[in-house]
């Protein structure tokens, strides 16, 4: 077991890990953060993706100690204090960007790394970027739609409502 | 103008909120106090003979808790099976036994053992490794027409035969679709694969099971579609545990597509343990776990005769299709080949004769059971496919040949067993032809053709049967429930409501719409609405969601018991008001004295309903509360046309989808948003399907596609934009909202128009290619295009 300790949304938090526990595990289990998820054991589905020194991570892939010391920043703490929505989530929210909400934390913080480096993404770069993220429900158009709206693009010709 | 409220208005979803923020609340988000974790020792062979189990070492380990195997499910019951199919000769389909654990053999890749269970997940996982397991591994059946051979390995040594039933339907017409085709002026034959699937939602299976041994009570939290059905299968049939001392849970649920319907083992397996050990005992399937555990979907092998008079009018339809149950019968495994395939088997068309032969076949593999659409996507791909096939033989136009034999007067009643109550399908197809500008086809192809690529055109029409269904109906089908669904609308005494549904929101946004269609009702603000679902102990019935029933059926239940509501507080307000009920009216959340001024609003009402102090309380009760089952008198019968269009790579054989179209009648619409969220949805899953997912298995039943890096989930690069349309609309004629269910469309009407589509370009290339199976990978489309 070894000690660990790291900024999680701001807050500083602390914990004792073994060597195996995962980043995504120690989030869920040690801290309750929920809100990432876990969706395969072959890291390639993206719905634990978080960001860790501002980097977008699957927490998956990352050892909770190799996270020592390190920003990390999660779906929770994506909102305004007061519980509004950020850009993302709020484009997100208009254009139906998701439906069971599992892959969601995922899409949310892939987004907001892609949208970091690349303000005005085009659809195709959506696409790609998304690569490593899966959801089954939406057939992934609305998702596209919603970063799109999200960095400030008019989609108000991609299908109607 | 769109509607900013009520029906017709695409309300931004409620849910998403918890969703967006990461306070969603899933199974595996719950932790209960003292919880122990299961891991599930599974088969790694297909099939084998258990000598010997031997688990000493294994309880010796650290944290281990108890460990179980079958000899601790003797006497428990078997995982039931919810459908009899009888078969073409009268006889019940045969119905092997499904243990907890495996009781002396193994019959599939995945069948659970052992189950270990532990402090943490590590170290039952340790645990596991340490178990002496002796397993004679023996021959699989794994091809559905080997196993059907004479001498054939049995799957289940006390069954006659690998064959669950052969189905005939409809009997009585064989012998005149027989003459039919033998006297046609032309029939075209197609032989095709419809591809085993696993449904795959994202949030993978989860159960936590939970004793109170001091009121004698379980808990079970699980990643389910109908937690009633559930209690109703676990608890009658397997535990013995009678309602009033079982609760289950469904919370959020991350996706089901027809996978979380069933009724699982592990599930089971969770609230028995957590009886014997009267500790938490939870449990969370890994992905892999996923694959080799979820019930699979589709895996048809089918034969299609089409037979045309020398007007090129359909006269007669003949099938015979082999139908995978893998190695025991799941929940709804039997309907699916049969009552949710054969009776759709006349599509659009009026097609006069027709008879369907399914044989149902147990291999070495994991239960297949519905998926998405269930049955109707099998029904549809194979029609619409040689439907395309018999216009190419002709030579005329696909779409001109389907609206030919289109059925164009309703109520419609097809040969093979059901009512079409209402549809419009050339105006479906008119919506498509220009939502998808068809007539600029020839113009992108040229310029598919300019930079070296082949550009193909797909188009097909679909027709479901949805909102299953009439209970009297499915009785005599075979089904061992009825079909139903049920709502509590609860007002409070301050006028917000609460409506405790049957059906499960895992997606699907019902929290949202739920509340649009009983604000209409009652002319109150969305917001005072609040939908509850998902939790036995506070709905008073339901069956579910599936078979994109949930407001065609559940939502016809809701609409019954608010106009209960109305009735009664029509009541109330008459004793107000001091007038006759006959004259009260009910606008705008204003209970009004007709030809008046005088008025009490809702809240007045309701208010009085629960402070009964000026009240007739001699003629009704305090209270505003009522309760509706609604059961169904027909199935409803979504319809529509699609079209794809693809580009294939003649150097590589790689398809990419350049555009997609789908025009849909789904009668009226709650919330036009959602709708389309849900038909995108379903044209992924459906491309997905034509061109990309495979469940794989070696001539040995080892699971090849366990993990995604070997079954191709669709991403966001393999699909277009979609252009939906759902302005056509014939409302239902037989429940109360006119609603048909939009749930499975974009998945049962997509792959024909990708296949279609995939065989046009190729043709236009000149390679004399009539069929690829799906999924249409690069090799097969190479492979076609140099051998043709
Ligand atoms: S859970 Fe991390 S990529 Fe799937
Ligand atoms: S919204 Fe369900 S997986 Fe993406």
């Amino acid at each position: 077991m070894t000690n660990i300790s790291m900024t999680v949304n701001g807050k500083t938090v602390s914990g004792e890990v073994e060597g195996r526990t995962l980043l995504v595990d120690f989030l869920r289990n040690d801290l309750r953060l929920t809100g990432t998820h876990v969706g395969c054991d072959t890291s390639q589905c993206g719905a634990c993706t978080v960001h860790v020194d501002g980097v977008a991570v699957k927490s998956c892939t990352m050892l909770a100690a190799e996270a020592d010391g390190a920003d990390v920043a999660t779906i929770e703490g994506q909102a305004g204090a007061d519980g509004s929505l950020n850009t993302i989530q709020a484009a997100f929210q208009e254009h139906h960007g998701l439906q069971c909400g599992f892959c969601t934390p995922g899409m949310v913080m892939a987004a907001a790394d892609l949208l970091k480096n690349n303000p005005k993404p085009t659809e195709a770069e959506i696409r790609h970027h998304l690569e490593g993220n899966i959801c089954r429900c939406t057939g992934y158009h609305n998702i596209v739609k919603s970063i799109m709206a999200a960095s400030g693009q008019d989609v108000s010709q991609l299908a109607a409502e | 103008m769109p509607k900013d409220s009520g029906i017709g208005a695409s309300s931004k979803r409620r849910e998403d909120v918890r969703f967006l923020t990461g306070t969603g609340q899933y199974t595996d988000d719950i932790n209960i106090h003292g919880q122990t974790y299961v891991y599930f020792l599974r088969s790694d062979v297909a099939h084998g003979k258990i000598n010997n189990i031997d688990t000493s070492a294994a309880a010796a380990m650290p944290g281990v808790v108890r460990i179980f195997t079958g000899a601790d499910f003797e006497g428990i019951g078997s995982i039931p099976c919810g459908w009899q199919v009888t078969d073409r000769h009268g006889e019940p389909m045969q119905e092997p036994a499904h243990p907890v654990l495996a009781q002396g053999k193994v019959r599939h890749v995945g069948d659970p053992i052992a189950a270990v269970v532990a402090e943490s997940l590590e170290q039952a996982r340790d645990a596991a490794e340490a178990i002496d397991l002796d397993i004679e591994e023996l021959p699989a059946v794994v091809d559905m027409k080997a196993a059907l051979s004479d001498g054939a390995t049995k799957v289940h040594d006390d069954l006659s035969s690998n064959l669950c039933y052969d189905w005939g339907f409809v009997e009585e017409n064989k012998g005149a679709v027989d003459e039919a085709i033998k006297n046609a002026a032309h029939v075209t034959t197609l032989e095709l694969v419809n591809n085993r699937l696993v449904a795959n939602p994202m949030e993978p299976r989860v159960a936590v099971g939970d004793y109170n041994r001091a009121n004698d009570e379980s808990t079970l939290f699980t990643t389910s579609q109908n937690p009633h059905v559930i209690r109703l299968l676990m608890g009658a049939f397997v535990l013995g545990i009678p309602e009033h001392k079982l609760r289950v849970v469904a919370p959020d649920v991350g996706g089901g597509f027809g996978t979380k319907i069933f009724h699982y083992a592990e599930e089971a397996f969770c609230t028995f343990a957590a009886r014997q050990i009267n500790r938490p005992v939870k449990w969370t399937a890994s992905r892999s776990e996923a694959f080799m555990s979820d019930a699979h979907g589709r895996d048809h092998v089918t034969k299609i005769e089409l037979a045309l008079d020398a007007d090129n009018n359909f006269t007669a339809v003949r099938t015979e299709t082999y139908a995978n149950m893998g190695a025991y019968l799941s929940t709804f495994a039997p309907s699916v080949p049969t009552w949710l395939h054969g009776t759709l088997m006349a599509g659009n068309y009026k097609t006069p004769l027709i008879y369907v032969n399914v044989k149902a076949v147990f291999t070495n593999t994991v239960p297949v059971d519905a998926y998405r659409g269930a049955g109707r996507p099998e029904a549809t791909y194979q029609l619409e496919r040689v439907i395309d096939k018999a216009a190419r033989e002709l030579g005329v136009d696909p779409i001109a040949l389907r609206r030919q034999n289109f059925i164009t007067e309703f109520p419609y009643a097809t040969p093979v067993a059901v009512e079409y109550d209402t549809g419009n399908y050339p105006a479906t197809m008119d919506k498509l032809e220009e939502i998808a500008d068809l007539s600029g086809f020839d113009a992108r192809r040229k310029a598919s053709e300019a930079k070296g690529k082949l550009r193909g055109l797909g188009v097909n029409c679909y027709i479901e049967a949805c909102g299953i269904a009439p209970s009297n109906l499915v009785g005599q089908l075979g089904a061992r429930a009825g079909l139903y669904d049920a709502a509590t609308v609860r007002v409070n005494a301050t006028g917000t409501i609460s409506v405790m549904v049957g059906a499960h929101s895992h997606g699907q946004g019902h929290e949202t719409a739920f509340p649009q269609v009983v604000a209409e009702m009652l002319g109150i603000d969305e917001n005072m609405i609040d939908i509850v679902h998902g939790d036995s102990s506070k709905i008073p019935f339901g069956m579910g969601t599936y078979g994109s029933r949930s407001i065609a059926v559940c939502g016809s239940a809701m609409v019954r018991a608010t106009e209960k509501i109305i009735n009664k507080a029509k009541k109330i307000a008459s004793h107000l008001l001091e007038a006759s009920e006959a004259d009260i009216e009910l606008k705008d959340g204003q209970f009004s004295v007709a030809g008046t001024d005088k008025s009490v609003a809702w809240g007045d009402v309701t208010l009085a309903a629960y402070v009964p102090h000026n009240y007739p309380l001699e003629d009704i009760e305090p209270g505003l509360e009522e309760t509706a089952f609604y059961d169904p008198s027909n199935f409803t019968y979504p319809s529509g046309a699609y079209a794809c269009e693809v580009e294939v790579d003649p150097e590589t054989g790689k398809v990419t989808i350049e555009r997609f179209a789908a025009a849909d009648d789904f009668g009226n619409v709650i919330n036009p948003m959602i709708v389309t969220g849900q038909v995108h949805g379903g044209i992924g899953q459906g491309i997905g399907q034509a061109l990309l997912e495979n469940c794989a298995y070696d001539e040995n039943g080892q699971l090849l596609s366990a993990s995604y890096m070997d079954y191709a989930m669709p991403r966001a690069s393999d699909v277009p934009f979609y252009t939906v349309d759902h302005s056509c609309q014939t409302p239902c004629t037989h429940n109360p909202l006119g609603v048909k269910g939009c749930g499975e469309a974009g998945a049962i009407g997509s792959p024909p128009s990708v296949v279609n589509a995939v065989v046009d370009a190729l043709q236009s290339g000149g390679h004399n290619v009539t069929h690829i199976d799906m999924p249409v990978s690069p090799s097969r489309v190479w492979a076609a295009m140099n051998n043709a």
